[in-house]
């Protein structure tokens, strides 16, 4: 009722093609970023901004990443805890390497280095395709693990083999450690996620991809039309490998502080991120949030529900959490295989004619 | 053979002008089977050439072969004077050949806007940075192409659809939507595949009208497949026969119906 666009006339293709073609989305748009830029800051605490909002801003990140290879561009990964390892010890270098880097700019140079070993592990994609590719990625998550643990340079030789961030600013304020202020820290992550989450919006709205989507959904005719699928699925590589990697330097310092390669990003990590796209709905950018809102606030959300409504000891309520969520995620699946982000979809449509059925 | 090399003014007043592309001496084989056996013939601008034959004559190999998908073992295909190599399909994209195929093969996740879009991919320059920002001269250059995606979708009057993912679409839609995304590249020779396969009388009429309309309306050479004898009749200006991966005529429509091969080729002949 609320959400129709009658009377809403477009007199141009620029109008047409607008992230947002409808009045009421660019108004919910407005009212979430002004929430998330202006209202969360002002009731976050340590407990909200470490447990809820910076990982969700984190994983969402990753997530939007990983849903541009596989989602957009049809590349199964699960190489994802290695590459978000790759962000987390290339800012770690770059940090202690150049003490005085802008935050900014140390995130850009982990998304690079990130972006180029992507490429590399993207190359086996021109040979092979679907469970065979999520092999070869495989093997990437293991061994760049193994990596970052064999050899210590990565952790500048220290004992304890861990990284651990050091104080660093961002535009003249300090963003990493727990001296940070919880604010700064969280309106830093939103500002870098919102970036990227337009950036990538743009991408697959234009001509990169509509390429990566038809590599695809049907990659001989791709070829046809003079797509390559050797560049094309290599870009793809890069973008996700670089969204990723600005995700595992965040989490690293932002989040978490601190960081040990197999603990930090083993394989669960891997696939946490690719449940959060499925979940959340593949080729979607908004299923990439609503995903690793999923993943991330459910545990969170049953343990209070558990523990602190049915009484239930820490221990105990930590089981049923894993089965509870298990139980969730197949039901969301069998309701909807294409995601919540579809779910939504239906939702939209079914406003538009309501309360007529059809 | 290249007896009307010269332009020809046809019947219905097209120009059609000299050869375009010459194909010449073709074997193809499959370890085996062969394919195609020492085939020739040419494609004259601005005509609409015929491929026809039983099943399994070679016709869809022959159009692979065009298209580099295929790389055959002997001949040589030579495109607006240009002796081409080995190649993949994307560099005959770049020379101006387009094709549609038997079973249709669109990007069933994307729109029909979409998938027509695709097929501007080539002419499209702005860098991945560009399109990050995509305000500025990422916008200008999408606004453009749309544009002339638009007068594609006009001509093929699927304004309806233009925003349904081309999965849910019936058969007949789904089959313009892909003579869309070939007419997006603009191409200079349009290979189609079966392009009336399995559609009732009426759409194959809209089809026929659409394949005369671009012949005639854009001057696309159009090489097309098909079984519909009374079709590849009606709109082809020269027709090849293909049987068992052999040339076994090649001529008008008017020709090509009397010659014996082709009679015993598609009504069998009795062996004593």
């Amino acid at each position: 009722m609320f959400y129709r666009e009658s009377g809403q006339f477009k007199t141009g293709y620029a109008a047409d093609q607008a992230i947002f073609p409808i009045l009421q989305d660019r108004w919910s748009m407005l009212v979430i970023l002004v929430v998330g830029f202006v209202g969360v800051p002002l009731i976050i605490d340590d407990y909200w901004a470490n447990a809820v909002f910076i990982p969700f801003l984190a994983y969402a990140l990753a997530a939007l990443g990983l849903n541009i290879l596989t989602g957009y561009c049809g590349q199964l990964s699960l190489g994802t805890g290695g590459f978000l390892a790759v962000g987390a010890y290339s800012s770690y270098k770059l940090m202690t390497a150049f003490p005085g880097m802008d935050m900014i700019l140390v995130l850009l140079g982990a998304g690079a280095v990130t972006a180029m070993v992507g490429l590399l592990f993207g190359l086996p994609s021109l040979r092979i395709k679907g469970f065979y590719l999520a092999v070869a990625t495989l093997a990437a998550q293991f061994f760049l693990i193994w990596l970052f643990y064999k050899v210590p340079w990565f952790y500048n030789y220290n004992a304890t083999g861990q990284i651990s961030v050091p104080p660093r600013e961002a535009l003249g304020f300090l963003v990493t450690t727990q001296k940070a202020d919880v604010v700064v820290r969280y309106l830093f992550i939103l500002s870098v996620v919102t970036v990227f989450a337009i950036a990538a919006k743009n991408m697959v709205r234009g001509r990169i991809g509509r390429s990566w989507m038809a590599i695809r959904d049907m990659d001989i005719a791709a070829e046809l039309i003079g797509i390559r699928p050797f560049s094309t699925k290599l870009s793809a590589f890069a973008v996700s490998s670089f969204f990723i990697g600005v995700a595992g330097a965040l989490i690293f310092s932002v989040w978490l502080g601190a960081a040990e390669s197999g603990e930090t990003f083993g394989i669960l990590e891997s696939f946490l991120v690719l449940f959060m796209i499925i979940v959340g709905g593949l080729g979607s950018i908004l299923g990439s949030f609503l995903g690793a809102g999923f993943i991330v606030l459910m545990p969170i959300g049953l343990k209070n529900v558990l523990v602190d409504w049915f009484g239930m000891t820490a221990v105990f309520a930590k089981h049923v959490e894993i089965t509870l969520f298990g139980v969730l995620i197949i039901f969301f699946l069998i309701v909807e295989p294409h995601g919540l982000a579809r779910l939504w979809q239906i939702i939209k449509e079914k406003l538009r004619l309501w309360p007529f059925p059809h | 053979m290249n007896v009307m090399a010269e332009p020809t003014i046809t019947e219905d007043h097209r120009t059609i002008g000299g050869v375009q592309m010459e194909v010449q001496n073709i074997t193809l084989r499959f370890g085996g089977v062969t394919a195609i056996r020492d085939t020739s013939f040419d494609i004259r601008e601005g005509e609409i050439r015929a491929i026809i034959g039983p099943n399994g004559a070679g016709k869809t190999s022959m159009l692979n072969v065009i298209n580099g998908f295929y790389h055959p073992q002997e001949g040589t295909i030579t495109f607006k004077g240009e002796k081409r190599h080995d190649m993949r399909p994307h560099i005959a994209a770049t020379q101006g050949i387009a094709r549609t195929f038997q079973n249709v093969a669109l990007f069933k996740g994307m729109t029909t806007l979409d998938n027509i879009m695709s097929g501007r991919s080539l002419k499209m320059k702005k860098n991945i940075f560009w399109q990050m920002l995509y305000e500025g001269p990422a916008k200008k250059e999408e606004i453009e192409h749309r544009k002339f995606v638009e007068t594609i979708i006009d001509f093929l009057e699927i304004q309806h659809i233009r925003r349904t993912p081309v999965g849910k679409l019936p058969y007949g839609l789904q089959k313009r939507v892909e003579l869309g995304r070939a007419l997006a590249m603009e191409p200079e020779l349009l290979l189609l595949d079966e392009p009336m396969a399995g559609m009732n009388v009426e759409e194959k009429e809209d089809m026929s009208r659409f394949i005369i309309d671009i012949n005639e309306e854009f001057g696309t050479t159009i090489a097309l497949i098909e079984h519909d004898m009374g079709v590849v009749m009606d709109l082809s200006d020269r027709v090849v026969v293909l049987d068992h991966g052999e040339l076994i005529a090649d001529g008008t429509p008017e020709d090509v119906q009397k010659n014996q091969d082709v009679i015993d080729a598609y009504l069998g002949v009795a062996h004593d």
